[in-house]
């Protein structure tokens, strides 16, 4: 009886569940089927064995999506720290304007970069240069960190805004300047934002494939495109395989990072 | 006056932690009824168990002769004036009040009539269309109170409901719940851990504590008779020294043999005297029962508040008379000015002075009071 | 050190933006280069207007985004009532961990994920595949909206606490009513933010709808994607520009709205 009580207390989330059970955990049970059968549907190790030959294209994705999370870090971190320091209702509007881009569509502000950084385009026309830029590495890093920039920014904004004013000046009045303010205080006290920043841009920067395609002018391939290639060409077993990896790389990595941050503070904003 | 409301053998724990230790109370109708109490006691529990917020593990609930444990809140004849008003900040003062009207579809006009009474009764004509947010602590209690008596309920809980206001308003309030609860005649549960309040308020007060009742009584017989150290410490200042009684009306504690007005107990039974710092006079030591020196004086406006040494026990005392601290005083006690309280599991445990400073104690009011 | 944080956030909104205002610039080019801007015209959003091609997409966008967010908001908002509810902590965090598994996990891995499910599905009730996808698509929608809205609501019952839907319950309302006559209006707020962010979630996704989606269900972000596949005329520009000047009212106006409760709040005081 008092069991039935307790359930009945949250029936409001059964349809949730049942929800979440048949189209999240569902699926993700197919994605291990299939990555663990062959086209005929029999069992097969092949499609994991075979991933060995992807290790130089996952390797590959994992350094630039590194490199694009840590400029994202750098860049973000005092763009994060300037807005919350700011008046309340400039905050406001720094905080729109960040938004704005991000609500753009990904495809749109990628593609906008290109049009500018292409052999043809707008950068080489206005400095008559012919300067080949897409099609780079760097180019690629650059897609990454333009796009994923605000998703840097906005938690470790939450987060620095909710720093106490007082602490700044508790930490100053006690000997602290303002170098060890910022080490010893504010960094460790933002580290929540900024774990969840990292984690917003290293998740889709290492799981792209539009990026690459568009500036990577189709020189190199990320894991992205390795799936994408799959799906288009119905290889849907060895697909579900280099998912299911990249997932299982991802969840465990976040549930590691979470382990640094105390609680769901700072949590994720978009 | 007939019993309302019953509580047999309640029983209630959370976590494996009993809170409410098989409680028997029962409550008349009309009664203005206080569960007073420290922190954790169980008070509000006791509350809301016949509020209909929890189930009790054990034991069973009766209203006006009918078993109610198992029926829900929202059936139950009974309203509450939560701690922090619970007003519904979507709605405006009117609407506030109206709100359980308007669930039973009482007529329009009826509903203006009665929100129009409620408000005159809590003096708020005039704020019907305020956001009820606007409104000061003192006036959200009012509407909170409009509000859960507006369909006239048999009783009223009320759960501390004074806590948040400031001290001045918090006394004029005591006087106008009082009037309200002797103009309407219904019966007001009232829980609070302010015993000033409990005694000037209430018909019937209910210490509790460890989730058992300790004594039921009018506020004269427990604060004049409180049976044992825990009721008598709470209620009041309270000197509790270890005694004997050495015969009916004859007991003797702090070496010295006094004449007292109790009996009924066993010859040499080991007892807890109760001596009220008031009802202590300050004379010459050569006149006095007990000698000792005075420790500390501290000035409190009405009186001095003066803690004497007497053989390492510290006694409190208050006086008109100024002493010096550090003066040899005796002290003379009159015989109805003793108590005497059989041995309980809190003997001991309250009454000396010893390690008494009044920030403390200010400390560990405020704590108990946010524990709420 | 005022100057510095002022020119750096220049700097930086300054590169966010240049890309965007190119693109608005260039979808007023009377010719079709997409590097030098050769004259005003409207000829684009003219071209843009004339095809049928792009309202049917908009109108599919719009359709999904509208009930994809309505199923997602009713779904997740009783789902936050339930879990606030739950009373075991196990299974309040295991709930809570597989609905932010769409959140968390790459976009690539739940769009694999969803379109293996309904080739399974489609395979197992005997249907082409194409004759489920708008049930698909929406689906898929309604499920990575889904955490969205319960991160959005789930602070507010939090923050609201029980003393209200208890005081209701104590006037007379039964457990239902008091929900909807008490507490559903007072985080009102949450709900809307949670529904204003799954239908712009929605209308933005292009991952999950490429993978899950079929020929006969086009969506903007798919339109897009299938013209940035060819070389790109201005009039996707238009497009852009005009998804961005929409975006950007529908921002300023909440933020204005938002911006008045604010103030209203902070008159009202305690």
């Amino acid at each position: 009886m008092k069991k039935r009580h307790s359930f009945m207390r949250s029936i409001a989330a059964a349809p949730h569940i049942f929800w979440s059970v048949l189209f999240i955990i569902l699926p993700l049970l197919i994605v291990l089927y299939y990555a663990f059968t062959d086209a005929s549907g029999a069992f097969s190790f092949e499609n994991i064995l075979s991933l060995t030959e992807y290790a130089p294209i996952f390797a590959l994705s994992l350094e630039l999506s590194i490199i694009a999370t840590a400029i994202c870090l750098v860049i973000g971190y005092p763009l994060a720290y300037i807005i919350a320091k700011a008046k309340p209702e400039r905050q406001k509007l720094y905080i729109m304007l960040l938004m704005l881009p991000m609500w753009t569509n990904l495809l749109i502000r990628t593609y906008s970069i290109m049009a500018i950084l292409d052999d043809g385009g707008i950068l080489n026309t206005l400095l008559g240069t012919t300067m080949h830029i897409v099609g780079t590495k760097g180019a690629v890093i650059f897609g990454m960190v333009y796009d994923f920039l605000p998703y840097m920014v906005l938690p470790i904004y939450t987060c620095v805004s909710k720093i106490d004013k007082n602490m700044w000046e508790a930490a100053s009045d006690l000997g602290c300047s303002p170098v060890k303010v910022m080490t010893k205080v504010i960094l460790p006290l933002s580290m929540s934002g900024i774990i969840s920043g990292v984690t917003m841009v290293l998740v889709p920067s290492i799981s792209t494939f539009y990026i690459s395609q568009k500036l990577g002018g189709g020189t190199f391939e990320l894991i992205g495109d390795t799936i994408e290639r799959q799906f288009v060409t119905g290889a849907l077993n060895v697909g579900a395989a280099i998912s299911l990896v990249m997932m299982i790389l991802i969840l465990l990595s976040l549930s590691v990072m979470n382990k640094f941050t105390d609680s769901d503070e700072g949590g994720i904003i978009v | 006056m007939a019993k309302l409301i019953e509580l047999k053998g309640i029983t209630k724990s959370y976590d494996g932690q009993k809170v409410i230790d098989s409680m028997d109370l029962y409550i008349r109708d009309g009664e203005f009824i206080t569960l007073l109490g420290p922190s954790g006691c169980g008070k509000t529990t006791t509350l809301r168990i016949i509020g209909g917020f929890e189930t009790a593990d054990e034991g069973k609930l009766y209203f006006d002769g009918a078993e109610i444990s198992d029926v829900p809140a929202y059936k139950r004849n009974v309203n509450t004036v939560f701690q922090k008003y619970a007003l519904f900040p979507h709605l405006n003062v009117y609407e506030n009040i109206a709100f359980p009207l308007r669930l039973k579809k009482v007529a329009e006009d009826d509903i203006k009539k009665r929100v129009g009474e409620m408000l005159k009764m809590v003096a708020l004509l005039g704020f019907e269309n305020k956001s009820v947010s606007t409104l000061s602590g003192g006036q959200q209690q009012r509407v909170a109170i409009a509000r859960a008596l507006i369909s006239h309920p048999k009783v009223l809980l009320l759960d501390e409901p004074l806590g948040a206001l400031d001290l001045k308003l918090r006394k004029d309030m005591q006087n106008e719940l009082k009037t309200i609860q002797q103009a309407i005649g219904i019966t007001f549960i009232y829980v609070t851990h302010d015993q000033e309040e409990a005694l000037s308020m209430s018909d019937t007060v209910v210490v509790m504590a460890d989730g058992e009742i300790q004594q039921i009584g009018t506020p004269t017989d427990i604060y004049n008779e409180p049976k044992n150290a825990f009721v008598a410490d709470f209620i009041g200042e309270s000197n509790i020294i270890d005694g004997i009684m050495l015969e009916d009306r004859r007991v003797k504690f702090s070496q010295h043999i006094f004449d007292c007005v109790d009996g009924g107990f066993g010859k040499g039974e080991a007892v807890d005297v109760v001596v009220r710092p008031e009802d202590v006079d300050v004379v010459a030591p050569e006149a006095g029962m007990l000698t000792g020196q005075v420790t500390a004086v501290t000035f409190k406006g009405v009186h001095y508040e003066i803690i004497v040494d007497i053989k390492g026990f510290k006694w409190m005392i208050q006086s008109t008379d100024f002493v010096a601290e550090g003066a040899i005083i005796g002290l003379y006690i009159e015989p109805d000015a003793i108590h005497i309280m059989k041995k309980s599991k809190y003997s001991g445990k309250f009454g000396d002075y010893s390690s008494f400073s009044d920030e403390m104690d200010r400390l560990s009011d405020a704590d108990s009071a946010e524990e709420f | 050190m005022k100057h510095l944080s002022r020119a750096y956030l220049i700097l930086i909104f300054g590169i966010l933006y240049i890309p965007i205002l190119t693109l608005i610039l260039f979808s007023f080019n009377s010719s079709n280069s997409t590097a030098s801007f050769t004259g005003f015209s409207l000829e684009w959003y003219a071209e843009l207007f004339a095809s049928a091609e792009t309202f049917i997409a908009l109108r599919n966008s719009l359709i999904l985004a509208v009930l994809s967010a309505l199923i997602s908001t009713v779904i997740g908002t009783a789902a936050a009532e339930g879990i606030y509810k739950m009373r075991s902590k196990f299974m309040k965090s295991a709930v809570n961990s597989v609905t932010n598994i769409p959140m968390m996990n790459p976009d690539i891995v739940t769009g694999m994920s969803m379109m293996l499910f309904f080739v399974a599905v489609a395979a197992i009730i005997g249907l082409e595949y194409e004759s489920i996808g708008f049930t698909a698509m929406l689906i898929s929608h309604t499920t990575f909206c889904l955490p969205y809205v319960i991160l959005s609501v789930l602070p507010r019952i939090n923050e609201l606490g029980d003393s209200l839907s208890e005081a209701a319950l104590d006037l007379g309302c039964t457990p239902i009513q008091a929900f909807f006559k008490v507490k559903l209006p007072n985080i009102m707020p949450g709900v809307l933010s949670g529904m204003i962010m799954a239908f712009t979630m929605s209308l933005d996704d292009f991952v999950i709808s490429y993978f899950v989606g079929s020929s006969n269900f086009q969506t903007l972000p798919l339109l897009i994607y299938s013209m940035t596949k060819k070389k790109v005329t201005p009039d996707m520009y238009a497009l852009s520009t005009l998804i961005i000047v929409t975006v950007f009212v529908l921002l300023v106006l909440s933020n204005i709205k938002s911006g008045k409760k604010l103030d209203a709040k902070k008159k009202g005081g305690k």
